[in-house]
Formats: C-alpha cells, structure tokens, sequence
C-alpha cells in the first residue's frame, strides 16, 4: 500500500505545481458555467414546467460540476500513460515490482484530485454569492450533502476505473488518439456533462442510466440539490459501487493479458 | 546464476514497398513477415561475471535484456535467473534486478531527481539506512551533488544518463542489465560510467550483462563476450579469443561481424 501511496504523492504534488493551468482552467470554468446557465435561463423562461429539474437545481448541477470538472472530465486522462506505452517507457515501468494497474490508478487519482482541489474553492465561493437561482443551492438535507460526498468519490472511481480500461487497450491499438478521442466525446455526452441525464427523452435515460457512464458525475451532482433522492437515489449509489467493482475487475484482467502479449514498441 | 536454454521468441512486422499505390493495395491486404528476433538462444553467466553481449543492430540484444528483465514473454524455451522465471512473478523477481534502457528514462520529468529518487525508495521497500549509505556512496562516485535538486527535464543527456544509472541502483540489486547505457555521452561521463560499473563489479559482486556498440566499452570493462546475431548466439568466449594482432577493437569486430556475414 505504502508504494501506492508514494505515487500518489508525488504525482498529486506535481500536479499542484502546474499553477497558470489552474488559473486558466479556473477562468474557463467561470465562462462556461456562466454561459450554460444562460443557455438555460432563456429555455426555463419560455416553459419552466417543461423541465424534469428546476431551474435553481439546474444552476447547482453546473456550478457543482464545474468546481469537480476534474474529477470527472473523460479529456483529463493521464496522457503520460498513453506516452509511454506509445513510446516504449513503459518498459521501465514493468520493472517495478508493483502491479501496474494499482501503480497507474493511483497515479490517474492523484492527478484528478490535485487539479480539482486546486480549482473547485474559487468557483464554489464565487457560485455561492451570486444571487439565486443562478448561484449554488443549498444542499436539499445534511442527509443528502453526506451522501452526495459518497457518490462523488464513487464517481471518481469509476471514472478512473473506466479509463484505466482505456490504457489497456492502447497495447493493443499502437496509437491511442484514435480511441482516445472517440470515448471522450462519447463519455461526456453520455455522462452527462454536456445535457444533465434527466433532460433526455424518457425511453433513452432509463437505458442510460443503466449504464456505466451515469455512474459518473450523474449521481452526485444531482444528489445534492435533491433531483434525485428516495429510493431512486440508493439504487444510484449502489448502482455507482457495482460498476466501480466491475469495472476494476474488467480493466485488471486487461492489463494482465496486455502485459503477457506486451510488444514494446522502439528498441 | 542466470541460464538461458533454446529461447525462440519471434515479432510479426507488416512490411509493404514504397509508394502510394503499395500503400492503397495494403489496405486490403497486409502481408506480415515474421521476424526470429531470437532463435535457440542458450548461456549460461554465472554469479559476479560481468558480461558484454554484442551484435549488430536488430540482433537480438534488446529481446533479449526484456526477456531477462520479465517485460516480454518468449514464445518457448527455459530461462531462470537465480532460481526465478523471469515473466512469471514479474513482481518479484524485478525487485531483485536493476535495469537501465540508454535510449528510455524512468526519471519523472518535472520533478527534481532527488523527488524520482525518494519514490524508487519506497516502490523498492529500501530501508532509511540502506537508502542513505546507497545515495551518498552513488552521488559520489557519479558526481550527482547538485543535479539531485534539479528538474530532470532540464539536465543534459550526460548528466540524466548518471542519474539513471544511480537511480537503478539504489536497491542495491544483485543483477544489472545494462542495455547501451553509454550511448551519447561525451568522453568524460562515459570514462566515469565505465569506472563506476567496475567498481560495482569488484566491490559489491554485482553481475553485469552489457549491451552496447561502443567497443571501448567491452574493452574496458568485460573479459567475456557472446556475439549475438540473427537471433542466434555465434561466439561465447574472450576478448583475447577473436582479437588478431594489433588490429584496432573496432575492426576486429566489424571483422567478426562480416566472417559471420551477420
């Protein structure tokens, strides 16, 4: 474990070194949540009934997933684990005596964490002062912010879970930027970063939130403001724990064949 | 004790002629040629010999360093070091090795060395004593000082190549695998490289197998050599067994190499 942990250190205090990215992913958290709440406000205005959520909620669920954009985002993946298995270094990384699945899970977290601990304190702050409903709302219970903190870290599992499935397929792909691109444009938009889950038409959402991409920022963000709770919440959360599982089970079982099929590629 | 007996391992490599038109007929149709980068690869090295393992480019050398180290698995034949099958326990068996790959890092780019350092320490389990008495010992006969506290992306080819050479050592392993660590450095790094992989030989029985093209290399540092080419093992024996009069290193071998028509 404490190998794991020495990953995780270094890379969590390398990523709290890149402070101009920070700033820069800050300020574009500011537009683009600014932008989308409008977006919505001139929806809501024209038939607010129309919408599964409330404005207010809607406004929550953007702030929110701003401020942990990083825990989340499918375009923030460890681009130093798809270099090396491109270029060959990770041969060196097989020279460790550590499983390689743990070795660049702990390292995809770290990364994640650093980033989104660097950002989310501003844009939370500056969401809570702005005046409702276009600010952050209170949480619907002490109940449901306790359990949203709950399915955010299971979120971020299997968010990280998912992707570490990713690297594995790269051994066996040559290039990664192909693959990479297809399932972040489809992860974003299944997980519901572009439209939040609930605005999809009815037959669509109950098969997407199935599936392993609403275990994601899905629950948690909609946790919070109480869009979802009751009975529909639990099964969220449990639903969030059994992929995280299956997930890791998948993505080790892959980089155990990739590693006994490993070409390394240059040299 | 590291044995190899009748290891084959072979790549598949999609080959067309130059071309547009060969690049369109390979869409549909792929010819793959494959390539026997090892052929009955056999030897034996015993505890505390330090061992030069030559050949021309595309030999073999690097399969197989990998094969020794646990990265590839070869398609059939034995392999044990001390007692170990390389690929199985790839875990345990790689805390007991060290490797340098001239042409790869393992340093983590942005971070001061002494940070890449500190995580080798605790990924190996080398204990605060042992760590320090490796560290200071390897920062002086490297001449480290200072780089230590610098960002490895900004130290010359040299200076990194020390650092990784260091860097695969602090476990103190009882078996390097050393593949072209001299290649780009100027005089005096190779000069101090080559007198501090000698020193690990004598002083700590560190058993040495080298891969290079650098023939001052070989001379300097190992009496035995096997010849590696095609994929298969030519010669196992001395310097002394192939050298021809006066003829310079360099000659003997590319001689070697043409008798061999490798």
């Amino acid at each position: 474990m404490k190998k794991y942990w020495a990953f995780f250190r270094l890379r969590f205090s390398m990523g709290l070194q890149y402070r101009v990215a920070a700033a820069a992913g800050i300020v574009t958290q500011f537009f683009w949540g600014g932008m989308n709440i409008l977006v919505y406000r001139a929806f809501y205005e024209t038939d607010a009934e129309a919408f599964p959520m409330s404005f207010q909620a809607t406004s929550t669920y953007i702030w929110l997933q701003q401020a942990f954009l990083a825990l989340f985002a499918a375009w923030m993946v460890e681009n130093e684990i798809f270099e090396n298995i491109m270029n060959g270094n990770v041969a060196y990384e097989m020279c460790r005596p550590v499983s390689i699945y743990n070795m660049w899970f702990s390292r995809s977290m770290a990364n994640r964490l650093a980033r989104a601990l660097l950002r989310c304190f501003p844009v939370l702050l500056f969401a809570a002062f702005l005046p409702a409903p276009f600010g952050i709302g209170k949480p619907a219970s002490m109940g449901h912010l306790g359990l949203f903190l709950v399915a955010m870290f299971l979120g971020f599992g299997v968010t990280v879970a998912f992707f570490m499935m990713i690297y594995g397929l790269t051994f066996f792909t040559i290039s990664p930027n192909g693959l990479r691109i297809l399932i972040s444009s489809v992860v974003e938009f299944l997980a519901g970063a572009i439209i939040p889950l609930p605005f999809f038409p009815d037959k669509i959402r109950t098969v997407l939130e199935l599936l392993p991409f609403a275990s994601m920022q899905n629950v948690p963000l909609r946790v919070y403001s109480g869009s979802m709770s009751g009975e529909e919440m639990i099964k969220g959360i449990l639903l969030q724990a059994v992929w995280l599982v299956v997930l890791v089970i998948i993505g080790k079982v892959l980089l155990a064949f990739a590693e006994k099929k490993i070409v390394v590629q240059g040299g | 004790m590291i044995t190899m007996e009748h290891v084959c391992k072979s790549y598949k490599v999609a080959k067309r002629n130059a071309g547009f038109g060969e690049a369109c007929k390979a869409l549909f149709h792929r010819e793959y040629e494959e390539i026997r980068a090892l052929n009955d690869v056999s030897f034996t090295i015993q505890d505390g010999e330090m061992v030069g393992y030559i050949g021309p480019n595309g030999a073999g050398k690097s399969s197989t360093i990998k094969i020794l180290s646990g990265i590839l698995t070869p398609d059939s034949g034995k392999c044990l070091v001390d007692g170990r099958v390389p690929w199985k326990n790839r875990i345990q068996h790689v805390g007991q090795i060290g490797v340098v790959f001239g042409q790869r890092t393992q340093l983590w780019w942005d971070v001061p060395v002494i940070d890449s350092f500190e995580l080798l320490k605790d990924i190996y389990s080398i204990s605060e004593s042992t760590y320090r008495t490796n560290l200071d010992e390897l920062t002086g006969l490297l001449n480290l000082g200072e780089l230590l506290r610098t960002p490895a992306r900004q130290l010359s080819l040299g200076q990194r190549m020390r650092c990784e050479i260091a860097a695969s050592l602090l476990h103190s392993p009882r078996i390097l695998f050393l593949d072209e660590p001299t290649i780009g450095l100027d005089a005096v790094s190779k000069l101090a490289v080559r007198e501090f992989i000698k020193k690990q030989n004598e002083v700590h029985g560190t058993t040495v197998i080298l891969t290079t093209h650098d023939m001052q290399d070989i001379e300097a540092l190992t009496k035995r050599i096997i010849l590696i080419g095609k994929g298969q093992i030519l010669m196992d024996g001395t310097l002394e067994d192939i050298k021809q009069g006066n003829a310079n290193i360099d000659e003997t071998i590319a001689q070697l190499y043409r008798t061999y028509d490798i």
